[in-house]
C-alpha cells in the first residue's frame, strides 16, 4: 500500500473515531463539536479563514527562510573558526535553555504586533536545529576524503595548509559531505516552524491563524477554532512533505534516500 | 628498458629517501629508525602483517600522519615530497554526490585548476569504464569503484604513487584484473604499493620489502626475475609467497 493509501486510511479512521466519541458521549458542541460540524464550519469561513492561513503561511516561510539561512552560515562560521567554536558553542546551548516560548512577549514588545516579531520567533525557533544539525555534519566528514584532499592541494612549499586550502576542502568535500545532516536539520525545523509562528500570534497580533483561533475561543466558536486547528496542522504537513520530497530529490545520494524503505 | 609512461608529459621519475622513520602509540614504538628508500620508475612492495606500521609509513611519506615522523624524507632530487604524491586507499573513497567524471577529475577542482575532462574520459576509457562517466559511485560494483579510483590516482599525474591495500577490498578474480590494469598503467613511475598478499607484491613488485618484528624492522629486498605483472599461475611466484608467509609468520 503507497503511504497516500496508509495516511488516507489513518486519516478516516481518526475522524471515525472523533464523530463516534462525539456520539457516544453526546459532548455539547461548544466542549468537542465533531467533524462534521467542523467542515461546516470550515466552509462557511474559507474567506476568513484562508486569509488568516495566508497571513501564518507567510510567517513559517518567511521564519523558514531566515533561521536556516542564519543557522547555515553560523554552523559554517563555527566550523571554519575553532577558536570562535569553543567560546560560542557551550553559549549556544546554554540559550537552548531559555523556552522561546518566553521571549515571544518580550519580541512583541521590540519588533510589534505585525509579521516582524512572527517571523522572528520562527527564525530562533529553527535557527538552533538547522545550526546544530549542519555544525555535526561538517565535523564529521569521512576522514579519508579529508586525506585524499590533502595530498591532493598539499603545496612543496609548505607542511601547513593554507586557508584557500581549507576552503576548497570546506567547499568540496565538508559542505556537500554535511548535506544530509543540514536536511535533517530542515525537515525538524519544518516541523517546529509553525509552532513558533501561532506562539507569537498568540501573544499579540492582529492577523494570523493563532490569532483567529484565541478569539474563536473566547467566542465560544469552538467549530471555528477546529477549522482553524485543522488548516493549520494541514499546512505544517504540506510544508513538511514538500520540503522533504525537495530534499530528496537534491540529495539523490544520500544514504537514506537510496534504500527504499 | 626505456620506461614507456602512458603520458608523455608525466613528471620525471624520482626516488624517495626516509630516514629515521618512528611511530609510537601509548609509549609502545610500532617502528623506530626505519629507513625506506623507493627506487624512481619502480614498484616497490611493502609487505607486512597488520600493525606493524606499514600503511603509517606510507601515510607519513604522503603527508597525512599525525602520528609518524621521519628525520629526513625527501625526493632524489634534493626536491620535496609534498605535491607530488598521488594517494590512493584500500576503501575508494569516492564521494557519492559526485558522478564518476567529476570524482576523477576532483583535484583539478580541489586546486582551483580547470579539470581536464578530454583527459580524465581517455582515463576511464583506459580503466573500463567508459560508459560510466555520468554515473553516481552509488551504481557502480567495488571492482569499479576501485577502477575509478584508480583513474583518479592517475589523473593528478604525480611523479610518485602511494597505494594502500588498492584491491584488498574486491573478490579474487577482480582483484587480478586490477593488477594487471595497475601494473599496466603504471609503468615508469614510481610507486609504493603497501599489502598484505604476498602473492600480490609478488605479481607487481619491482622490489619487495617485508616489514616485521616488535618494533618493526625493514627486510633486505627481494627481487623477484621477470617482467611485471608477473603470472599469478607461476610455480616459482607460488613457492616465494609460501617463503614470505613463513618469513612474516616467524
Amino acid at each position: 500500500m503507497s503511504i497516500a493509501w496508509r495516511a488516507l486510511v489513518s486519516f478516516a479512521i481518526l475522524l471515525a473515531g472523533w464523530q463516534g466519541l462525539v456520539w457516544i458521549t453526546q459532548v455539547e458542541p461548544f466542549i468537542l463539536p465533531g467533524p462534521w460540524l467542523v467542515l461546516v464550519s470550515l466552509a462557511g469561513h474559507l474567506e476568513l479563514i484562508g486569509g488568516h492561513a495566508a497571513v501564518t503561511l507567510l510567517e513559517i516561510i518567511l521564519g523558514l527562510i531566515f533561521g536556516s539561512v542564519f543557522g547555515v552560515l553560523s554552523a559554517i562560521s563555527l566550523s571554519w573558526f575553532p577558536h570562535v567554536r569553543r567560546w560560542l558553542l557551550p553559549l549556544l546551548v546554554v540559550t537552548q535553555a531559555i523556552p522561546v516560548f518566553a521571549l515571544a512577549p518580550v519580541l512583541v514588545l521590540w519588533l510589534g504586533y505585525g509579521l516582524a516579531s512572527k517571523v522572528m520567533m520562527a527564525s530562533l525557533i529553527i535557527f538552533f536545529p538547522v545550526t546544530a544539525a549542519f555544525l555535526d555534519g561538517l565535523r564529521r566528514t569521512e576522514p579519508g576524503w579529508l586525506d585524499l584532499a590533502q595530498t591532493m592541494t598539499a603545496q612543496p612549499s609548505s607542511n601547513r595548509s593554507t586557508a584557500s586550502q581549507r576552503w576548497a576542502m570546506l567547499r568540496h568535500i565538508r559542505i556537500p559531505a554535511a548535506l544530509p545532516a543540514l536536511a535533517s536539520g530542515l525537515r525538524v525545523a519544518a516541523s517546529v516552524a509553525p509552532i513558533g509562528a501561532v506562539v507569537g500570534e498568540w501573544v499579540g497580533s492582529s492577523a494570523g491563524l493563532g490569532y483567529l483561533m484565541l478569539h474563536a475561543n473566547g467566542r465560544m466558536q469552538i467549530d471555528l477554532l477546529f477549522a482553524a486547528l485543522f488548516v493549520l496542522a494541514a499546512m505544517a504537513v504540506t510544508i513538511y512533505f514538500t520540503l522533504d520530497w525537495l530534499l530528496r530529490r537534491l540529495l539523490p545520494w544520500q544514504p537514506d534516500s537510496l534504500a527504499h524503505d | 628498458m626505456p620506461a614507456q609512461t602512458f603520458n608523455n608529459s608525466s613528471p620525471p621519475a624520482i626516488g624517495i629517501e626516509l630516514r629515521g622513520g618512528a611511530l609510537a602509540f601509548d609509549g609502545r614504538a610500532v617502528f623506530k629508525d626505519l629507513d625506506l628508500d623507493i627506487s624512481a620508475g619502480q614498484t616497490t612492495c611493502l609487505l607486512g602483517a597488520s600493525g606493524v606500521g606499514k600503511s603509517s609509513l606510507l601515510r607519513l611519506i604522503a603527508g597525512i600522519s599525525p602520528e609518524a615522523t621521519a628525520r629526513h624524507l625527501a625526493a632524489s632530487d634534493g626536491g620535496p615530497v609534498a605535491g607530488r604524491i598521488a594517494y590512493m586507499d584500500q576503501r575508494d573513497l569516492l564521494l557519492p554526490w559526485h558522478n564518476v567524471l567529476a570524482n576523477v577529475t576532483l583535484g583539478a577542482r580541489l586546486r582551483g585548476e580547470r579539470p581536464d575532462y578530454q583527459r580524465a574520459r581517455d582515463l576511464l576509457a583506459r580503466v573500463g569504464l567508459k560508459d560510466e562517466a555520468e554515473a553516481l559511485p552509488s551504481a557502480l560494483s567495488g571492482g569499479m569503484r576501485q577502477r575509478a579510483a584508480l583513474a583518479r590516482t592517475l589523473m593528478e599525474d604525480r611523479a610518485v604513487v602511494l597505494m594502500d591495500e588498492p584491491f584488498s577490498a574486491v573478490d579474487a578474480l577482480t582483484r587480478l584484473r586490477l593488477q594487471d590494469l595497475a601494473a599496466e598503467l603504471l609503468v615508469g613511475r614510481t610507486t609504493l604499493l603497501v599489502t598484505h598478499d604476498p602473492l600480490e607484491a609478488l605479481r607487481l613488485g619491482h622490489r619487495i620489502l617485508v616489514l616485521r618484528g616488535d618494533p618493526a624492522c625493514m627486510s633486505e629486498p627481494l627481487e623477484p626475475a621477470g617482467e611485471v605483472p608477473r603470472p599469478a599461475d607461476d610455480p616459482a611466484l607460488h613457492g616465494l609467497a609460501a617463503g614470505i608467509l613463513r618469513d612474516l609468520a616467524a
